[in-house]
């Protein structure tokens, strides 16, 4: 691997891991509303998370740019009173490729939430357990194969992430342009197939270690639970 | 202990109304099944909430649908075995024996874990998961789990009918010193007569969503005679 591309795979890295676990708690926490909740406005939340997935991605980038680019009305507040900015830099990166995992992410955990039997909460109550530590000690543990499948596809959805984070961020080498951003460049650039395919078989082995990574901790909780 | 519950609740086709008073000891809640035995124990550990109604547990009253009082199942301080098991499959036997530990630290009735490891004969089972423990096993921790959760009234849901006749004859000896050596008032609900017979110290039985009798267990002896002309319905074959 050349220091051009070590550079790249740790960028891609970077953004997909800030991406994926930036989301773990607002997805549960939205997951756990779908799952459980009884409140009006439930399938209008239910189809504001699925939009990244239904829409087109440059749509989706065109978005996050007019809300969180400078001059857009999050974007601008942001780098006025935190001196912090999303367009053109990694965060920003992290930011679309956060975006669009998140509804993967989501139904993964709301799948997992599911699963766990309600009756082992109740006989949790009858033990002493308030609603929060029987989410924290039978919900959320028992819903862990489905936080980490959700973890898993978020971050292989992040790591490919293409259209959205082109639209928001660009393709600026050493800055956004992640593995996706990279190969896409080496196809556009006479001469670079070669090089695009020696980035295609890195995103490869990467998104096999994780899914290898993620069999392996759910063959560890599966052997106590079942 | 005194405990009164006045209940009415519907569920689909299904309509409870229940009135019984119960003092100190065991109590048999016998009924066949569909007539409301386990609704009427959820309402009373606070799973489930009455349509309408009102459950008084010594002096406090814990459910009241007239006057909006409604204790959630984790204040009332009231053990519930329930028909399975429920151990929680990812804490080994000993976290499921603590697990009410975690958030409870004084109770009406403490008992020392050792204790209660012992009187069911756990010792040997604390290092496992549920799912290496056979139907008696698990019922036992959960018995113990209940136990250990300091309650001041003990809830038994047909604890021995997801269990084979072999281990039930295992299991109720358990049951007898449990009773002996802790004394906690204790409402156990079953269709098999001969389990609480020798046991019980009043019965209530229920059928089709009534009270058709409460009285003392020797009450109940001499109107199953009269009904049936000496041999019981609900014996156990």
């Amino acid at each position: 691997m050349t220091d051009a591309e070590l550079e790249i795979v740790l960028l891609s890295l970077k953004v997909a891991g800030i991406a994926t676990l930036a989301s773990v708690l607002p997805a549960i926490a939205v997951a756990w509303l779908l799952a459980r909740g009884r409140f009006w406005g439930r399938s209008v939340l239910d189809a504001i998370v699925h939009l990244p997935l239904v829409v087109p991605p440059v749509v989706t980038g065109y978005f996050l740019l007019t809300v969180f680019g400078r001059r857009g009305p999050i974007g601008a507040w942001l780098e006025t009173y935190l001196g912090f900015q999303f367009s053109f830099r990694w965060t920003g990166a992290a930011l679309a490729a956060g975006v669009m995992s998140f509804p993967l992410v989501v139904r993964a955990i709301r799948l997992g939430l599911e699963h766990v039997d309600r009756h082992l909460e109740d006989a949790a109550g009858t033990l002493g357990a308030r609603p929060a530590w029987v989410f924290a000690t039978v919900t959320l543990p028992l819903a862990l194969p489905g936080i980490l499948a959700g973890l898993v596809i978020g971050f292989a959805k992040a790591l490919g992430e293409f259209g959205a984070t082109i639209t928001f961020v660009s393709n600026i080498p050493g800055e956004t342009q992640t593995l996706a951003l990279a190969i896409f460049t080496d196809l556009e650039r006479p001469g670079g197939e070669a090089a695009a395919m020696r980035l295609a078989w890195l995103s490869v082995a990467i998104s096999v270690a994780a899914l290898l990574a993620s069999e392996a901790l759910a063959r560890t909780f599966r052997r106590h639970t079942t | 202990m005194s405990l009164e519950v006045d209940i009415r609740h519907t569920a689909g086709r299904f309509r409870l109304d229940v009135q019984m008073r119960l003092g100190p000891g065991l109590t048999a809640l016998l009924g066949p099944s569909g007539s409301g035995k386990t609704t009427v124990l959820n309402v009373i550990a606070g799973v489930l909430r009455p349509e309408q109604g009102r459950v008084r547990i010594d002096d406090e009253v814990v459910v009241d649908t007239a006057a909006g009082v409604w204790r959630p199942a984790y204040r009332r301080s009231i053990g519930y075995v329930f028909q399975e098991p429920r151990l929680f499959p990812h804490l080994t036997v000993r976290q499921n024996l603590m697990f009410a530990r975690w958030f409870r630290h004084h109770g009406p009735t403490s008992r020392s874990p050792e204790e209660v490891i012992d009187l069911l004969n756990l010792g040997g089972l604390l290092g496992r998961y549920p799912s290496r423990l056979s139907g008696g096993e698990k019922q036992r921790v959960a018995l113990g789990r209940a136990l250990l959760s300091m309650p001041r009234l003990l809830l038994l849901d047909e604890p021995l009918a997801a269990v084979d006749q072999q281990h039930r004859d295992v299991i109720l000896p358990y049951l007898d010193r449990l009773r002996a050596a802790l004394a906690i008032p204790a409402v156990y609900v079953t269709h098999t007569w001969s389990e609480v017979t020798g046991r019980a110290d009043h019965v209530v039985e229920l059928g089709e969503g009534r009270v058709v009798f409460s009285g003392p267990v020797s009450a109940h002896a001499e109107r199953g005679q009269q009904k049936t002309g000496g041999q019981r319905r609900d014996e156990a074959p």
